[in-house]
């Protein structure tokens, strides 16, 4: 077996412009000095000698990972927000540099990260194919050699010579992914791209993405879907905070992954160093899972209520700031959705919210969940302007189902719901 | 299909030390994406417009008759003998073909933002193929200087016409070397976009469209033509119109300029280009 990908002790740097002079202004002498003083800041910053580099934070988004990865394998990358996954990923497909370390990558990288790149709305689908295998790196023969099957397999034959701009985002999405997919890179790189698209058209997504790994091509997949990832994958490594901490068969990794980190008691509680710098001026504090009574649990009874009470703290005021609660299966597949200002009146009264410290807490109606383990995920963001903190697997909690509805037999019941429905049986013929 | 099945061959990534190598391989690897580039930049340009092509002849055509009204009417200026209107105009081809070229050649890594976060290409690419998509509206002006010359019955100067491409070349090495330095500055301080305007209309002043270039004095010909543009619209106008004393010595200096801020724009690009992706 020749290796496919050898990564040796990988590291990336990353600045975070955490002092910015610019904001600190305090006196209109500072203004008119910093104004003058503007040009020579940028020829400074040009030539590469910046004074900003004193005031500048950096982190590593990886660090020391090495890996080695055979010809024909498929590997699984999972990892929460902010492990390293991403910039892994563009490490490999070379679209940023490491600071450390080498990686030797044997032929060609094809990623899905880049679905649709360089589609323009006013070219018709066919000149985007051409224009889209250019950009990914297909020689024009190539392209006219894999056409007509490009085109069937995104099944908007009729519209090919039509501006995509009149595609619809389900039609489009087709056509950037068939160009994708066509490439047949020797490595294949996937990030996510499940999440889109329709079931159907995620069916042949990965039914694709099972064909290349057939033809004994290296695939890496990056979800935060276990379920995906424990159907497509065999093997699987582990990210945290750059690191590289685990690598095994994906049902022992994604074990590990989920357990990881996730306080035992129901409540998870954030350290300033937990928190990135990203997310000022707003600072988590914890996450509780509390029962009817008040009590911080570990293991919920369906049949009951359950509280979720989330503590965090504004440095500085936040308009149209929402706090997100996300529940999901431990294999990933979200259960639902929720915000602490879905609630019109709510939404009138803290869409804006002043420096403070503040609880958001929810009330989740009992009779909900089946006899399962669920993820609960957080994050606090302004629609369309900003997320500030995003934690998907903040902590975890079990399910009581003793007097669920259907306790009566005693079989598992599929679904992550278990809702108490008012069923009503008549008879109808007399 | 035949290539397809060659051999992979290995690549390694490491952080690059110094100023890179410049990596000619990878852009000849990518050289059809440039041809897409263009094609894709001139087929878009005048769509959804109402006027479409017509912009390519519209817009020159407009700055001449203002520079005519303007520095021929009411300035009389003078213009060794031609037709202010084929004076300017001659002039107006090579430095439209600069403008626009290093317009959308300086805001080729910004608007393309999604790429370059996305894939590995050479980044060159898009300076490059923005500079080269502006050709076609150079080739659309010319036909109308062709008619103007006409109707003036302006003579080319037949023996010196072959020397035009060079003049082309110099003023694509010109254009593509500030669009080098100003797209990779653009990554980083945005500061590029608000001074693109000033700038055009500075280096207009300073180059001899609307005027002739034997109004400036003897002894500021050399400081001038530290203007590569300079160099450029005297040798078009000399080549086509047989104007003024052809290349001597500023034209010399006019090139070297040119090859300098080519050269150094092409290593700065170069050193900034790892980290592209991280700060656009």
């Amino acid at each position: 077996m020749t290796t496919a990908i050898s990564v040796k002790n990988i590291g990336k740097q990353y600045k975070i412009g955490a002092a910015e002079t610019k904001f600190r202004y305090n006196m209109l002498r500072d203004v008119i000095v910093d104004t003058v003083s503007a040009p020579i800041r940028l020829a400074k910053a040009m030539i590469g000698k910046s004074d900003r580099r004193m005031n500048q934070n950096y982190v590593w988004a990886l660090k020391d990972v090495s890996f080695d990865l055979e010809e024909g394998k498929v590997l699984g990358i999972v990892g929460r927000n902010g492990a390293g996954k991403s910039t892994l990923l563009k490490i490999l497909s070379r679209v940023t540099e490491p600071t450390t370390g080498t990686v030797s990558v044997r032929g060609r990288v094809g990623s899905l990260l880049e679905v649709g790149t360089g589609f323009h709305p006013e070219l018709t689908g066919r000149e985007n194919i051409y224009m889209n295998g250019a950009i990914l790196g297909m020689r024009r023969s190539e392209i006219d050699s894999k056409f007509d099957e490009i085109v069937d397999f995104s099944e908007v034959t009729q519209y090919i010579d039509t501006p995509v701009k009149r595609y619809s985002s389900g039609m489009y999405l087709r056509l950037a992914f068939a160009v994708a997919a066509h490439l047949e890179p020797e490595i294949l790189v996937v990030d996510e791209v499940l999440a889109v698209g329709d079931a159907e058209f995620q069916k042949k997504c990965i039914g694709k993405m099972g064909d290349v790994a057939q033809q004994g091509r290296t695939v890496l997949f990056v979800s935060h879907n276990m379920s995906a990832i424990l159907r497509l994958t065999q093997e699987a490594i582990v990210l945290n905070k750059g690191q590289l901490i685990m690598r095994g068969p994906t049902q022992e990794a994604v074990d590990y992954y989920l357990s990881f980190g996730q306080s035992q008691a129901g409540e998870r509680a954030w350290e300033a160093v937990d928190v990135p710098a990203a997310s000022v001026p707003f600072t988590p504090i914890s996450l509780k899972v509390k029962e009817r009574s008040g009590k911080v649990v570990d293991t919920v009874r369906s049949t009951e209520p359950v509280t979720v009470e989330f503590e965090y703290k504004l440095d500085a005021p936040i308009t149209g700031l929402r706090i997100g609660l996300y529940v999901s299966t431990m294999r990933g597949e979200y259960v639902f959705a929720s915000f602490d200002t879905d609630d019109p009146a709510l939404y009138e009264k803290f869409d804006a919210r002043t420096a403070g410290h503040y609880v958001s807490r929810a009330e989740i109606p009992g009779d909900m969940f089946n006899d399962s383990r669920y993820t609960v995920g957080v994050n606090a963001s302004s629609f369309g302007v900003r997320r500030y903190f995003m934690d998907e697997n903040a902590l975890a909690f079990n399910v009581d189902i003793s007097g669920a509805p259907g306790t009566q037999w005693a079989e598992p019941r599929v679904g992550p719901v278990r809702p108490r429905l008012n069923w009503e049986i008549m008879r109808l013929d007399d | 299909m035949t290539d397809l099945k060659h051999e992979p061959h290995t690549v390694y990534i490491k952080p690059s030390k110094g100023l890179a190598a410049l990596n000619l391989r990878d852009l000849w690897v990518y050289r059809e994406l440039i041809f897409f580039m263009v094609w894709r930049d001139i087929k878009v340009k005048y769509k959804q417009t109402l006027l479409g092509m017509a912009w390519a002849v519209i817009q020159p055509v407009m700055t001449m008759l203002v520079f005519t009204f303007l520095f021929d009417r009411i300035a009389k200026l003078p213009t060794e003998g031609i037709p202010y209107p084929v004076f300017a105009f001659t002039a107006l081809l090579p430095w439209g073909l600069f403008v626009t070229a290093l317009n959308q050649g300086s805001r080729s890594l910004v608007a393309h933002n999604n790429m370059v976060t996305k894939i590995y290409f050479p980044r060159l690419i898009l300076p490059m193929s923005s500079v080269f998509a502006g050709m076609v509206d150079f080739v659309i002006a010319f036909v109308i200087l062709v008619g103007l010359m006409f109707y003036y019955q302006v003579t080319p100067a037949w023996h010196l016409v072959w020397t035009l491409p060079l003049f082309l070349l110099l003023a694509i090495v010109t254009a593509l070397g500030v669009a080098l330095w100003l797209s990779a500055v653009n990554v980083q301080y945005r500061d590029v976009n608000q001074a693109l305007p000033f700038l055009t209309q500075f280096w207009l002043f300073a180059t001899p469209v609307a005027y002739s270039a034997s109004v400036i004095s003897e002894k500021w010909q050399i400081a001038y033509s530290l203007n590569p543009m300079a160099g450029v619209v005297n040798g078009f106008r000399w080549a086509l119109l047989g104007t003024g004393n052809g290349p001597d010595i500023t034209l010399w200096v006019s090139v070297g300029i040119s090859i300098l801020i080519f050269i150094s724009g092409l290593f700065y690009f170069r050193s900034m280009e790892k980290t592209f992706a991280d700060t656009i």
